[in-house]
């Protein structure tokens, strides 16, 4: 019943963020016209000099989008969590008999509506430059519950962003510093093997290696990892899930402690 | 069990005090307001008022003593104490990006009222407020006043038991003052019992039946704000002069000063405290005689300042 209860509540807030972006449609811009950049940009311009072994380079690079994309859904949630702590609206919820979790489970819940919106523009920017999915489709679907999975890691990490940006504009300074090497020092877009030594034992252990080889893996797509390569690229699928619990088992319970503190006192 | 309080008081607090490192906020905070009456805390920034609020509406734990509300224990039970009150914030927490329709329906649907049972008292109120022409409209196009109006609306939408207005003026000109203190004043006819915080002496004794002055944590005061206007006095004399001549003007009107001359060299205008039986016209007389060219010439409410004074000074009580 409270259960029930508090998961209303988070839905009343989520509607909340959600008519936010009929204010600010730009909001939409980095799950709608950023994934199609990226995914035209390395399909049709680097594309060309980067070269998979065994098979195309858009099938290669579709999964990398996704992971990479989903990994840049941070900035958003996190800039607007930083933004109703800094405002009195969170006084107001916290002063009316909600459930205590539904605030942060509110801005989770509208965040994972827009990254879905983000995952299909992939999907759909990805089959028109020729990338398709070769796994039967138990596997297929294994693919986006585990993009899910990770996305909804992100997306506790941008709790704790949030809670612990001073203002919304030192939001994106923080998420700037984890966001980029995660993705770029990776085999989001071309093979770990093809990067200088020290940077590719960087990206062979990067836990976002490994679930894009996971993605890659689960769709039936191009891998392009070498047979010598560590034990993540290896067995991608369960080093992903094991980086997930680990992230999910750190992320929620320091953005809990970070939202007690900050809402207490 | 101190939850099931059957006193017909709204609010008690008992020995509330919290302290921010070595700093107390608040100290030695006694309370106890009558189920349907309005309670009015008079203070400075920094007074505690804000504190006192924040605990009662179980946003801020205390550091020790306890308080109920509506007859519930704020620290043994605050979800259920949630469940009665009604907040309007001194930062107007209502949503920018929202409209004001959408704002109240929002915070109804958070009392957990029914979508229609939301839409319907969200209507109503925005009526009762003066806001139903910009039910519609996006609230960042609000001015001020509006804001403070919708949050007040926000903060009836539950139907509360006890309601807490924080300076629910602060900020706002004349007009739109007095536009928000006949709106709360009808709002208050229901017999909510009403905690006010205010800087303004004149806002408390618009609005409340009961007065307690805060300083530095501390309750310095308590009454009704009749009781505490008459404590100080006859109010102030404020004039404007018509020419250059402050200094002149402020030498004459000394004797007639029960307190400190204020000054605005700018607008050529000064004001001071004076005794309930200073007459104006003899104050007029004596800048006459002085020669000081006086454009205009009133008593004005006393201000909390002069409250302070008169509480500091011991006195200033006409017999």
């Amino acid at each position: 019943m409270s259960a029930l209860r508090g998961a209303g509540d988070a839905a009343v807030l989520a509607r909340r963020n959600l008519s936010h972006i009929r204010q600010t449609p730009e909001k939409l811009m980095d799950v709608t016209i950023q994934p199609l950049m990226f995914v035209l940009l390395f399909a049709y311009v680097f594309g060309g000099a980067i070269h998979i072994p065994g098979g195309s380079y858009n099938d290669y690079l579709v999964g990398g989008i996704m992971v990479q994309t989903l990994t840049f859904g941070i900035f958003g949630p996190a800039t607007s969590l930083s933004t109703d702590l800094r405002e009195g609206i969170l006084d107001r919820f916290r002063s009316l008999p909600i459930a205590r979790s539904s605030f942060l489970v509110g801005h989770l819940a509208s965040a994972a509506v827009s990254l879905s919106l983000a995952l299909v523009v992939m999907v759909v920017s990805g089959l028109i430059v020729g990338w398709t999915i070769e796994s039967d489709p138990a596997e297929a679907l294994g693919g986006f519950v585990l993009l899910a999975i990770f996305s909804l890691t992100m997306l506790w990490l941008a709790m704790v962003i949030g809670l612990l940006a001073r203002s919304p504009d030192t939001v994106t300074g923080i998420a700037f510093i984890i966001v980029f090497p995660l993705t770029f020092v990776a085999n989001t877009f071309v093979p770990a093997a093809t990067l200088p030594p020290l940077l590719r034992t960087v990206a062979e252990y990067n836990p976002i290696s490994a679930v894009a080889a996971a993605v890659r893996t689960l769709f039936g797509n191009p891998t392009a990892i070498p047979p010598g390569a560590p034990w993540p690229l290896q067995h991608p699928v369960v080093a992903s899930l094991i980086w997930c619990a680990i992230g999910l088992g750190v992320f929620i319970p320091t953005a809990i402690w970070l939202y007690r503190l900050r809402t207490t006192g | 069990m101190p939850g099931a309080s059957v006193s017909p008081a709204g609010v008690v607090a008992h020995s509330l005090a919290k302290r921010f490192g070595e700093k107390w906020a608040l100290r030695d905070f006694d309370l106890e307001v009558p189920r349907g009456s309005v309670l009015g805390l008079l203070g400075h920034n920094g007074a505690g008022k804000t504190t006192a609020i924040r605990i009662l509406t179980t946003l801020t734990l205390p550091t020790s003593g306890g308080a109920e509300v509506a007859g519930l224990d704020v620290l043994a039970e605050p979800a259920r104490v949630r469940e009665r009150i009604g907040l309007a914030g001194q930062y107007a927490s209502v949503d920018d990006l929202l409209t004001a329709s959408a704002n109240l329906e929002m915070v109804g649907r958070l009392y957990h009222l029914t979508r229609e049972e939301a839409a319907r008292r969200a209507a109503e109120l925005l009526e009762r407020l003066g806001l139903a022409d910009v039910a519609g409209d996006l609230v960042r196009t609000f001015s001020g006043g509006m804001r403070r109006r919708l949050d007040l609306a926000a903060s009836l939408m539950g139907g509360p038991e006890v309601l807490f207005l924080d300076e629910p003026t602060t900020g706002l000109d004349p007009q739109a003052r007095s536009e928000l203190w006949e709106l709360i004043g009808q709002q208050l006819a229901g017999g909510t019992t009403v905690i006010l915080t205010t800087q303004y002496l004149e806002e408390a004794d618009r609005l409340a039946d009961t007065v307690v002055v805060l300083d530095h944590g501390r309750t310095v005061a308590a009454g009704a704000p009749r009781e505490l206007k008459a404590s100080v006095g006859g109010g102030r004399v404020a004039l404007r002069l018509g020419a250059a001549g402050l200094e002149r003007a402020a030498e004459t009107v000394a004797p007639f000063a029960t307190g400190p001359i204020e000054r605005e060299e700018s607008e050529q205008r000064l004001s001071f405290p004076v005794d309930a039986r200073t007459r104006l016209v003899d104050v007029l007389r004596s800048l006459d005689g002085a020669g000081v060219d006086v454009a205009d010439l009133q008593r004005v409410e006393p201000t909390l300042d002069d409250v302070f004074l008169s509480l500091t000074t011991g006195g200033g009580t006409p017999s």
